[in-house]
């Protein structure tokens, strides 16, 4: 992964002192509330329901064991404890005190972690594929040029002010676990005829109460460009998108306005300018960032050899092999595994991490994979690189920590926004109703055969749960102050990403898990052999389930 | 005289901003820095008078003095809040797209912390509303350097990195 050499060390620093006087001038008086607000915001600063809430940055969900160890020792020494990983892949923190935030980002400074841009009008942190590097089915390793994006974004002086957020994700295989089409930018490393790296870049894809599928801007930028392509972007988003309205602000806005052609023209005279420009990568700037994401020191393993050894050992042991089957995923290199930890283990909140189980990871991590983890956007970890004939440890070491439940890519491996049990936007709580349908569908043969389902819950339409995107989707609204939630179905996070459909009036909390067990029973009595929930919804459409849970209901 | 920040210094300005003007009002005597409006309605009149300069609002673009720029000593950039981020990218464009080398003034509710990006996008000079911009020039080294490229260091990082 990438290590700080002095001078990325230096700029962190700076940064800690200068968030630590801009806090002194607050407290003293000097600094206004209005004035205050966007400086703490680009430290990772929210003021919360109940407490402050600090955001660190995972950059593209990278991290080592050191690192985690640091985010347990700052949660159990700031905070109560715990941890949250955000759908941004960041680790939040929820009861830190404002005074002692400075303190804090020393801490973290000194393992090379920070809170830079991790809220704010700005652009944020880049998210990424986590099995970037290690996956089966990649083109390219995306880390690299993440790196290169987050230096540029980082401290970005045109950029700090933007209309809005600005959220840019990178995938690098042929799966899409980056969801790029629902950001700001998306960006897919692909190559060629000629064998050249270059990218595809989306634009205005988002979320939020105005979900919009992201277009595409540029079918292939070479390389080289990757940095004054991006720049003339967000320059001719900062310059138009509109800042009258802040439900209006974000580029998918702009984009929709002017339509595709008329921004791309814009963004090419744009480009002009910086095209080839000081800006350009080098041969040199990319290779340097790649040398920071060289493979680790695998062993040479038979893969035959080692999956025979691996099924023998599943055959003794049917939760083994089960986990196995659903909680990791196939590796490039022979005789390794990609292991998923599901933070989705029923009566926890999705995402959330104790200080404990944290330091845990890090050990296991450290004896088991080369010291190296991932955050995901799901809401779960990662360790990369787990030699096949070490699962069954791993497996036995995760299960006494609870993070070992058989669901990731089932229904219950919920994607969940911190809802109004912590969140001030939220219309209503999201972890309760999550909880609920855990508890509802427990019986993990049954979500087998279900096969793969994306369920997402935002607490509000600002939609941190990514509900628009869940095969299933759900939506806390509020009616006349009582919280009830809203139900949409045919969410794709995939490369062919899709909206879901809303199915009709929103149902209170308790109604939730039983209109889910209609919504599966719909997909069951109709899907044909093999087929997902998400094909199944796709070819029969939104009245048959519409149809049994309104029948039912009224 | 109010003072500005300007060049790393705290001086005495002697330019004075006119908001606003009424049509058939006169300018007041000295160095003025008018609205674009005003600039594009009475050009002829206003060069003949010298000692003048133009302010940007936060929509308005550089291109629409491009071809004045020649003739103007100074250009003020408003912010008429300190989140709205278009003067930082109207400054790069005066120095980076029209290679303008006179004066590049903020002005308006921008706020000390903003100063190093300022300097960065092309800005000169600070009409910073505060009772001490001594105490504020600390701002403009609030980082020793930076991964960008900007207007005060072309060249971006990766190419300065050694090895």
């Amino acid at each position: 992964m990438y290590i700080y050499d002095e001078f990325d060390q230096r700029l962190i620093d700076e940064r800690v002192a200068q968030f630590r006087g801009q806090v002194e001038r607050y407290l003293a008086g000097e600094l206004t509330e209005a004035q205050f607000l966007p400086l703490r915001l680009q430290n990772g600063l929210y003021v919360q329901r109940l407490a402050p809430m600090l955001r660190v940055a995972i950059p593209y969900g990278t991290l080592n064991a050191r690192q985690l160890r640091k985010l347990a020792e700052v949660s159990r020494r700031y905070d109560k404890g715990y941890g949250h990983i955000s759908t941004r892949q960041n680790m939040q923190f929820n009861w830190p005190q404002l005074e002692e935030v400075p303190d804090i980002l020393a801490e973290l400074a000194s393992v090379q972690l920070h809170a830079i841009q991790t809220s704010g009008n700005c652009i944020r942190n880049t998210t990424a594929d986590e099995f970037s590097g290690v996956a089966k089915d990649e083109v390219e390793d995306a880390r690299p040029y993440c790196e290169i994006i987050r230096q540029w974004s980082t401290f970005h002086p045109e950029f700090a002010f933007l209309p809005r957020k600005f959220k840019i994700a990178v995938c690098g295989s042929e799966a899409d676990r980056a969801v790029i089409h629902a950001h700001d930018i998306g960006i897919e490393v692909v190559r060629n005829d000629a064998g050249e790296t270059g990218f595809k870049i989306l634009v205005g894809g988002g979320l939020g109460r105005t979900p919009i599928i992201g277009e595409v801007v540029c079918e292939f930028l070479p390389r080289k460009h990757l940095l004054t392509y991006l720049e003339a972007i967000v320059r001719v988003y900062n310059q138009l998108g509109r800042r009258d309205n802040k439900f209006r602000a974000r580029i998918k806005i702009l984009v929709r306005a002017m339509g595709i052609e008329a921004f791309r023209e814009r963004v090419e005279a744009e480009w002009a300018f910086l095209k080839d420009g000081p800006s350009t990568l080098t041969e040199e700037a990319i290779e340097h960032a790649k040398s920071f994401f060289q493979p680790p020191a695998y062993e040479t393993l038979d893969e035959a050899a080692e999956a025979a050894a691996l099924n023998a050992t599943m055959e003794s042991s049917p939760a083994f092999a089960r986990w196995v089957r659903h909680n990791t995923a196939e590796h490039k290199q022979p005789g390794y595994r990609i292991v998923v930890l599901s933070l989705k283990q029923t009566g926890f909140a999705p995402g959330d991490i104790t200080a404990e189980q944290m330091e845990a990871v890090a050990d296991l991590a450290e004896r088991y994979g080369f010291g190296e983890l991932r955050t995901t956007h799901h809401q779960n970890m990662v360790l990369p690189d787990v030699r096949q004939r070490d699962l069954h440890a791993v497996w036995g070491v995760l299960s006494d920590l609870g993070l070992a439940t058989p669901n990731i890519g089932h229904l219950t491996d919920i994607i969940c926004c911190p809802g109004g049990d912590y969140c001030s936007l939220a219309n209503a709580k999201s972890i309760p109703v999550a909880e609920a349908i855990q508890r509802r569908f427990d019986d993990f043969d049954y979500l087998y055969d279900l096969g793969p389902i994306d369920l997402n819950i935002s607490g509000c339409m600002n939609a941190c749960g990514h509900h628009h995107v869940g095969n299933i989707g759900i939506l806390g609204v509020d009616k006349k102050g009582a919280e009830f939630y809203q139900v949409s179905l045919g969410g794709n996070p995939g490369k062919d990403g899709s909206l879901g459909q809303i199915l009709g009036p929103s149902f209170s909390q308790a109604d939730v898990p039983e209109v889910i067990s209609k919504i599966l029973e719909t997909y069951v009595e109709h899907r044909n052999e093999e087929e997902t929930f998400l094909d199944t919804f796709r070819r029969i459409g939104l009245d048959p389930f519409k149809e049994r849970v309104y029948a039912a209901a009224h | 005289m109010p003072q500005l920040i300007k060049h790393g210094q705290v001086i005495e300005d002697s330019w004075q901003v006119i908001r606003t003007i009424e049509e058939g009002e006169g300018l007041p005597d000295g160095k003025v820095i008018v609205p674009l409006s005003y600039w594009q309605a009475h050009r002829e009149a206003l060069l003949a008078r010298g000692n003048v300069a133009v302010w940007l609002a936060s929509d308005e673009q550089p291109s629409a003095i491009a071809d004045d720029l020649p003739h103007l000593p100074l250009v003020a950039i408003d912010f008429p809040v300190m989140t709205d981020g278009r003067g930082f990218s109207s400054g790069r464009a005066l120095r980076e797209h029209y290679n303008y080398k006179g004066e590049v003034r903020a002005i308006g509710q921008f706020i000390r912390d903003q100063l190093y990006h300022l300097s960065r996008c092309g800005f000169d000079a600070y009409a910073l509303e505060t009772s001490d911009p001594h105490k504020a020039l600390a701002s403009l080294n609030d980082f020793s350097d930076a991964y960008q490229a900007s207007v005060t260091q072309p060249v971006p990082f990766f190419r300065r990195r050694a090895g």
